[in-house]
């Protein structure tokens, strides 16, 4: 198929390798090092999408990042994105884009009635329109709006793609690599300095690749060609293209977005498609250039009109005319080159130059090449639908408020030109406050806040020979700094054309008769219009403004809009622009996608997975797994098709009157060692630990300063000096911090030292009035009699030769130990128990019966712990020591922690025994009273007691103290239950605790 | 992202701290009286400063030592690190 507009022997692309894609349906073909943009273009499609309010047709206004309209729907191998950028994505095999917010086609699209009705849809519609009735906002306009202004649609399907992040440091970061960025980078790598050049676009080069420049004798591109192999064989240097550095955050960090494969057709399984860096540089070199900002006139935002920049990068880097009748419409010189592109190309251009009649070297060119010049002309109505067929052109009257004549010239595309705007994001991210240069009425950065420095057109430099002076300067001067090298550069020489000065002129007057509209923010369909009713109303921050129009808010962040918007709200107010300020720049500069941001981070990747040294056992026997913060603890094992409820009723059934085991080997465990160890475990702990002897264990409670309870276990002295302390699974890694805290900051003078040692041993319990007997078949030599190792009782020993401790300690409330061994020696303690514990019926036990044995004997856990809880709550108030002090004591006598009538914990029974009681109900008087309904508790923990077979829950109710006895209900809306509950004591099972000392 | 010079470790990026709050918080002396003011003062009352800050840090994922990082709360320039043994003045 013929390429319609793509030119023979001119540009950058591969004309080897051609490539067929589908746009909208229809096939199309391209070039290798075509993007979908120039390839579209190449064929003569100007037509990409309908705009985000109007539905208006739109085409392409830019050749890169600055694009506002061409946002496509992508699809590539299958996977389909939303709002692609068309200018920047490379064309590949078997690509195919639709256009996005039209239906049902962009040729026809029925939104397009907006554009009729526009009186009703003009800026603050939404607010206006929308807030009344209240009640329509979810059912009526909320999907309306919806339907009719979706930018695309996001794919429901999983992302396959390969995602990565990499962390790096440097001395430099160049952002960007036209000529102050690479004459930048070029000076510091030969400083020895190590760099990373970062290149946006596949070629590096920046406006050398399309400028009528020459440096050394060489062009622009071959300059740049040399300059980059060159480069490329240091080795301190790093050369990225394709790559956005898109945000610049606290002390010197960037991060940078690479497409790594997006542009492969055949990539492999392990290339990612995209990879984010998170860069730490000792100096940044800001060298993002500048972008052109178009005039604004009357219907500018037909299809066919383009910025001139971009009209001559598609010429000379992809062989591509936007058109074959154009107009430049222009303020400044730069546009004229544009006009000679197409002139060399064979294609007569008309120029249309605001100015007055003017003199500089490329007007004198212009007319000796014979191009046709109208001067104070410019373009007030662009006509045509789809396309630009035509354009009412006007002279200007000398205070160019209005037009003196006006005529309609043919055309097919109108390259426009008003000067150009500094990209000073990155620079402004950075904390940089920005100011405003009279010189070029833009705005650039002022002193450096981190450690940037900005060069080049972003500086607002627009002259090469200065750009490359300052940049080979700049760079060797910064890298200097850090390598102590100062190699001489030889400045190349420069040959530029001299450019003139700019009009400052930046709308175009309305016509007599009409009232098209003049677009300011082309991908928010932001008109002259709407910011003149935005002041009309009073509206005067330039933030308000923004917000109530939505100006610069789309996803282009005002790129091409942005001065343009500033420009008319200090003409109607009449204040100069640095008085109205500019809007907050935001990372990031571009669109990311979702999938770079999370990286590897997704599915088992998504954190790290602890394992016990008994996983696979428990994974070989049915275990069901649940997570324990990064932990995965067996909930059940699961026999034939017996459910949750039923699987933890049999295992704690087995505890109750046999034998179970469970893997405790998560819980947190902290060796604690010192002379000072005990007086230490004295100020944690609510409860006294000086006079614990060796060999015993102690449950303890230790609080925050303000009185609630942080966490509980049990700590055993091991020897005169040396402690284990055990936490629960949850709170390990903060009880660490805790007790560092003290002996750090508060009370250095301890000598006491802490380490986690919860990976170094694996520990299981042995629960059941039968564990006694098992034990002394897993130490046959030992003496596990109640005298000899009595509740709370520790011993050391060996489990067929491997070194054991053991803890008589319970959280089941039965007779039980825990032994603990080295992990490594895990996995042949747990099958050790298994095998012998066959006599005695033994079976292992998950969280889920763990629970339901804790719930029933009123021991607390987690649910009652939750940090809003004091130990009189929580009935731990025995454990309370009065006579010494501990952290957070003096908070305990607060007044509303010593009230009569304060919250406290119960055990609940449904009056019909039958109702499991969901966990978080809320108990309440009456379940039919009015809302609010006063709440007066909450179910922290519910389970089926297996020892009275009903289901039983603790809570924890205000003046629980007085309440046994009394009925509520415990409703969940959530689960839309109500269920009456009658309320006893907390310890359904063995209040007397018995078992556990038997 | 911030670039914390841990006193005992060198220049480490956030993510292997955790905030610790105001470095200048006194905790009453253990085994002593202490009137109900002091200790709500301690519990509950922070100042908020805009501008510098001397705080602590925590470096968890480090050699697990608690320190002082005076740090300015608006622009996060960090000026000084400590030793919990050092002063910042
Ligand atoms: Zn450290």
């Amino acid at each position: 198929m013929r390429q319609s507009h793509r030119l023979n022997n001119i540009g950058l692309i591969n004309r080897d390798k051609v490539i067929t894609f589908n746009f909208n349906g229809k096939s199309y073909q391209g070039y290798e090092g075509d993007t979908l943009a120039s390839a579209l273009l190449a064929n003569g499609v100007h037509l990409v999408g309908r705009s985000f309010k109007y539905h208006r047709p739109r085409g392409f206004i830019g050749a890169g990042v600055d694009e506002p309209n061409a946002k496509l729907q992508v699809t590539i191998n299958g996977h389909s994105e939303p709002n692609i950028n068309a200018t920047e994505i490379e064309l590949v095999d078997g690509l195919s884009a639709t256009s996005q917010n039209c239906w049902p086609s962009v040729e026809f699209d029925i939104g397009a009635i907006n554009n009729f009705l526009k009186r009703f849809f003009p800026a603050g519609f939404y607010y206006k329109t929308f807030m009344w009735p209240k009640s329509f906002w979810y059912k009526v306009y909320e999907p309306f709006i919806r339907k009719a202004a979706g930018l695309g649609v996001a794919s429901l399907e999983k992302d396959k793609e390969r995602y990565e992040h990499k962390f790096e440091y440097c001395d430099l970061l160049v952002t960007g690599s036209g000529p102050s960025g690479l004459a930048s980078a070029y000076a510091a790598a030969k400083n020895g300095a190590k760099v990373i050049l970062a290149e946006d676009k596949p070629r590096y080069g920046g406006t050398l690749l399309t400028d009528d420049v020459s440096i050394d004798n060489m062009s622009g591109k071959d300059w740049s060609e040399k300059i980059i192999s060159e480069l490329k064989t240091m080795p301190n240097v790093t050369l990225k293209n394709r790559s956005q550095v898109f945000g610049y955050y606290d002390h010197n960090m960037m991060v940078m977005f690479e497409r790594v494969g997006d542009h492969l057709s055949n990539k492999s399984k392990y290339t990612p498609r995209q990879r984010l860096w998170y860069i730490r540089a000792k100096e940044t070199i800001l060298s993002t250039g500048s972008i052109e900002r178009p005039i604004v006139f009357g219907n500018n935002d037909t299809p066919g009109v383009v910025l001139s920049s971009a009209a001559k990068e598609y010429m000379k880097v992809y062989g591509v005319l936007v058109g074959r009748k154009p107009i430049i419409f222009t303020n400044n010189d730069s546009a004229y080159e544009t006009a000679f592109e197409f002139k060399k190309n064979n294609v007569e251009p008309i120029i249309l130059d605001t100015r007055e009649e003017h003199d500089s070297e490329v007007v004198q060119e212009a007319k000796n090449k014979g191009i046709q010049i109208k001067f104070s002309y410019g373009v007030i109505v662009a006509n045509g639908y789809k396309k630009v067929k035509s354009a009412k052109i006007g002279k200007l009257t000398k205070d160019k408020k209005s037009l003196e004549s006006t005529e309609t010239i043919n055309c097919d595309c109108i390259c426009v030109s008003g000067f150009w705007t500094p990209t000073v994001h990155l620079a402004s991210q950075s904390g940089n406050k920005l100011k405003f240069d009279e010189k070029i009425d833009a705005f650039i950065p002022d002193k450096s806040k981190q450690n940037e420095k900005t060069i080049g057109a972003a500086n607002g430099s627009f002259t090469l020979q200065e750009t490359i002076e300052s940049a080979f300067k700049t760079g060797s001067e910064l890298s200097s700094k850090i390598t102590d090298k100062n190699n001489e550069n030889k400045i190349p020489t420069v040959t530029e054309t001299k450019y003139s000065v700019h009009d400052k002129f930046w709308c175009m007057p309305l016509p007599k008769n009409g009232n098209p509209k003049r677009f300011v923010d082309f991908q928010n369909d932001v008109a002259v219009s709407d910011i003149e009713i935005a002041l009309r109303e009073g509206y005067r921050s330039i933030e308000h403004v923004k917000r109530y129009t939505t100006l610069g808010m789309a996803t282009d962040q005002g790129r091409t809009s942005n001065l343009n918007g500033l420009q008319m709200v200090s003409n109607i107010e009449n204040k100069i622009v640095p008085e109205v300020g500019h809007t907050t720049f935001r990372p990031p500069f571009t669109p990311i996608t979702i999938g770079t941001i999370v990286g590897r981070e997704v599915g088992m990747e998504f954190m790290p997975t602890r394992k016990t040294p008994m996983h696979d056992w428990h994974e070989k026997n049915n275990a069901v797994f649940v997570d324990a913060g990064a932990w995965k603890r067996p909930r059940y094992y699961k026999q034939g098709n017996e459910t949750l409820l039923e699987a933890s009723k049999r295992e704690a059934k087995n505890v109750r009157e046999n034998v179970g085991i469970c893997d405790v080997t998560t819980l947190g465990k902290i060796d604690i060692k010192g002379p000072d160890a005990a007086e230490f475990l004295n100020r944690v702990y609510t409860n006294a630990w000086l006079k614990l002897p060796v060999g015993k264990a102690r449950y303890g409670v230790m609080l925050r300063e303000d009185g609630m309870i942080m966490d509980d276990g049990t700590t055993t002295r091991i020897s005169e000096n040396h402690y284990h302390m055990t936490t629960t699974t949850a709170q390990a890694a903060n009880v660490l911090s805790h007790l560092e805290y003290y002996l750090q900051i508060v009370w250095p003078e301890l000598n006491v030292n802490v380490v986690s040692t919860t990976e170094q041993w694996a520990g299981a319990a042995i629960a059941g009035p039968k564990s006694r007997d098992m034990l002394s078949k897993l130490f046959p030599d030992l003496d596990v009699s109640n005298e000899a190792l009595p509740f709370m009782g520790y011993i050391e020993s060996n489990l067929f030769g491997v070194p054991a401790r053991i803890f008589r300690i319970s959280f089941s409330g039965e007779l039980a130990y825990e032994v603990n061994v080295e992990s490594n020696y895990g996995l042949f303690m747990w099958e050790k128990m298994m095998e012998i514990g066959q006599e005695f019926n033994n079976q292992p036990y998950g969280t889920e019966a763990l629970s339901t044995l804790r719930i029933e004997m009123g021991h607390v856990a987690g649910p009652e712990l939750d940090g809003r809880t004091i130990p009189q709550d929580v009935s731990l108030d025995g454990l309370v020591s009065k006579k010494k002090d501990f952290i957070g004591k003096n908070s305990l006598g607060k007044e509303a922690f010593t009230l009569e009538n304060r919250q406290k914990i119960v055990g609940l029974v449904p009056t019909d025994r039958k109702s499991s009681i969901p966990e978080g109900s809320h108990l309440v008087e009456n379940e039919k009273a009015k809302l609010p309904n006063p709440k007066l508790g909450h179910v922290s923990s519910s389970c089926w007691s297996v020892e009275n077979n009903n289901p039983f829950s603790l809570a924890i109710v205000n003046d629980g103290k007085n309440m046994i006895g009394k009925k509520l209900f415990a409703v969940s809306p959530l689960k839309n239950t109500s269920i009456e509950v009658e309320i006893i004591s907390s310890h359904y099972v063995d209040p007397e605790g018995k078992r556990v000392r038997s | 992202m911030l670039h914390i010079n841990c006193p005992f470790c060198g220049l480490r990026a956030q993510k292997e701290f955790a905030y610790g709050g105001d470095a200048t918080v006194k905790r009453p002396e253990i085994n002593k009286e202490v009137s109900k003011e002091e200790w709500d003062n301690f519990v509950y009352m922070r100042k908020s400063p805009r501008g510098k800050h001397i705080e602590l840090w925590h470096h968890i994922s480090g050699c697990r030592q608690w320190f002082k990082v005076q740090r300015d709360t608006a622009t996060h320039e960090i000026f000084k690190t400590a030793k919990m043994s050092e002063e910042i003045v």
